[in-house]
């Protein structure tokens, strides 16, 4: 059983079909890379999964449960989380409050107004920190990072709370060449528990990390399959040189 | 709200070089963060030893007034609360301020129910059940509610109620209830003057840190983040929506008790006490002051009342337009108030993990 499936998605804005039947079907602990042209609904499918939108038709089952009318907090309760494509750390917080911010989400209200997690929380937040190569800038505030550093933060944000499976919009956007194979390396050791969607433009990012890819191409899927098998398809080829 | 680096800027000496500072001038807002508070708890000593001081220096007539100011000043909390930490705009806060007064001026002529122990805990009960009962209507949905939505339906709230007291008979109509018994303890009437005055000060200083402990708790983490970005943290799995209800019930709870202690302490209650503008009133000694600091909306009911006391003795005709135009001024220069002169945006904001840090670092 897949740990997520989103079957015949469609999404109509207005009189624009952003999504026109589309599927994606990621098994646990797999890599997912989303691609395809600008305009053709990747953008608009992660944000069906994740409850950003609902789709006009179809529908969206995570761990054998249809999700499709979940509201985003329902759908980070039942283990999905989110980065958005624009960075959306929460600027004037420091970067240790980022992080417990999102681990402490858990916690019941009680905990939360005596402060009761404040404490066993310390080490896993100093540990996110130092796994995203950020403990040094701890009591900085977010606003202070670096365009780069902030995605890695809110990487670091989007796993705290130990998804199933974390959605990735364009993670390297705006990214130096070394920032982006820094945040490959960074995401390598979550394979081990975590299931990730990942849309981004730059395809040697995608192929390095991936073990699957999925291309739509105007709203809807023209290929999915392993990453040698996308290579060598034809009509994937041909959009991608169409578009060149 | 706004929210200006630039106040980091300037407040911030270039303790450490580098790259970062010349970015965001930030690292030695971190260091100062994680040195813990400075400048806040020295101002809100300073306030203390002011308040505890002031009927000794002032004439009976001015203590009088000032005991008003500190009523006031609690219900400036209340508006802090929702407005200054979790970004709930309130355009009705004087509906649970009025509504508490109202109830507790009913206890009195109707019951003569002026026990200390029995009118404020009800003031503060009617307030709390105000705030979530119309919390509740506007806060609560599946899907969060607009900054909009939610200020013009506080502000239609505290209209309403203003139109209901205005034509209830009961109520009084215009006039409101005149008269109120004095708040009584055993055989002890609070009348106006220093006890009063000291009975005020007290409950705001213990509400006062009743708020603290809260906004900085974990809890008060989950409201920064409500405040800065609602959303996001609702794909951390936080129910936002609960949570607003929750600051907005507790802030509608410290408004009804300063209601009622200001419906005791002028010993009468009118319509214009659940209206408008009582209702702009407390927004204006919060942005005067500054928001989410909690002194500052003290200090705003404190500089804003006075202020208006002191322009309408010597300024008779024009004091509202002069007061206006410096509420203008402080809204327009300085746009998180006027403890911004001394705060810096990093101490405001604050730094949650900070404390459990030091302690870690403490401990061999």
């Amino acid at each position: 059983m897949p740990l997520l499936e989103a079957a015949g998605v469609s999404k109509i804005f207005g009189k624009l079909t952003a999504l026109d039947g589309a599927a994606l079907t990621v098994g646990e602990n797999e890599f997912h890379g989303l691609i395809g042209p600008n305009g053709s609904g990747k953008s608009t499918l992660m944000k069906c999964i994740a409850g950003a939108e609902v789709p006009t038709q179809g529908k969206v089952s995570f761990i054998n449960t249809d999700i499709t009318a979940f509201t985003p907090t329902e759908r980070a309760r039942a283990g999905m989380s989110l980065k958005f494509q624009i960075t959306s750390v929460l600027p004037s917080l420091t970067l240790y409050d980022n992080i417990l911010l999102a681990l402490q989400a858990q916690s019941s209200l009680l905990d939360l107004v005596f402060s009761r997690t404040r404490g066993l929380l310390h080490d896993q937040v100093m540990t996110m920190l130092t796994q995203f190569r950020l403990a040094d800038r701890a009591f900085d505030p977010a606003a202070a990072l670096s365009h780069g550093q902030q995605q890695w933060l809110e990487i670091a944000m989007a796993l705290a709370g130990k998804p199933k499976l974390l959605l990735l919009d364009e993670p390297t956007g705006g990214m130096s060449l070394e920032e982006r194979r820094v945040t490959g390396e960074l995401l390598q050791p979550i394979k081990k528990h975590c299931s990730l969607v990942i849309v981004e433009h730059d395809l040697d990012f995608i192929r390095d990390i991936c073990d699957r890819l999925t291309v739509l191409d105007q709203g809807k899927v023209l290929a999915s399959g392993t990453v040698s098998e996308i290579q060598a398809n034809k009509a994937v080829q041909e959009i991608y040189l169409r578009r060149a | 709200m706004p929210k200006s680096m630039g106040a980091v800027k300037q407040a911030i000496p270039a303790e450490i070089g580098g790259e970062t500072d010349a970015v965001m001038g930030s690292s030695g807002a971190a260091a100062e963060a994680v040195a813990g508070r400075k400048i806040l708890p020295i101002v809100e000593g300073v306030v203390l030893v002011a308040a505890l001081l002031a009927p000794l220096v002032l004439q009976d007539y001015l203590t009088v007034f000032a005991t008003r100011v500190i009523i006031l000043a609690l219900f400036a909390l209340s508006f802090d609360l929702v407005w200054g930490y979790a970004g709930i705009m309130s355009f009705g806060q004087a509906l649970f301020f009025g509504s508490a007064g109202y109830g507790v001026a009913l206890l009195a002529r109707d019951l003569d129910i002026t026990n200390i122990f029995l009118v404020l805990p009800a003031g503060t009960i009617i307030g709390l059940t105000f705030a979530l009962l119309l919390g509740g209507f506007l806060l609560l949905g599946r899907h969060p509610s607009s900054v909009i939505f939610v200020s013009l339906g506080t502000l239609t709230g505290s209209y309403a109620a203003d139109r209901l007291a205005r034509g209830w008979y009961y109520l009084g109509g215009q006039n409101g209830i005149p008269s109120i018994a004095p708040m009584t303890l055993g055989g002890y009437e609070f009348s106006e003057g220093p006890p009063f005055y000291y009975l005020v000060l007290g409950i705001l200083v213990v509400v006062y840190l009743l708020c603290r402990f809260l906004v900085r708790s974990q809890f008060g983490l989950a409201l920064a983040g409500l405040r800065e970005n609602e959303q996001r943290i609702a794909f951390f799995g936080y129910k936002v929506q609960h949570l607003k209800a929750i600051i907005f019930a507790i802030g509608g709870a410290v408004a009804g008790l300063a209601g009622s202690l200001y419906a005791f302490h002028e010993g009468f209650v009118w319509p214009n006490m659940v209206g408008v503008v009582v209702s702009t009133q407390v927004v204006l000694y919060v942005l005067f002051g500054g928001s989410g600091t909690l002194i500052g909306a003290v200090i705003g009911a404190v500089i804003v009342e006075g202020v208006s006391f002191w322009l309408s003795d010597n300024y008779r005709d024009i004091w509202p337009i002069i007061l206006g135009l410096l509420l203008l001024l402080v809204i327009l220069f300085r746009p998180l108030g006027l403890i911004s002169f001394v705060l810096g945006e990093r101490e405001r904001v604050g730094s949650f993990g900070a404390k459990i840090k030091e302690k870690r670092d403490a401990a061999p």
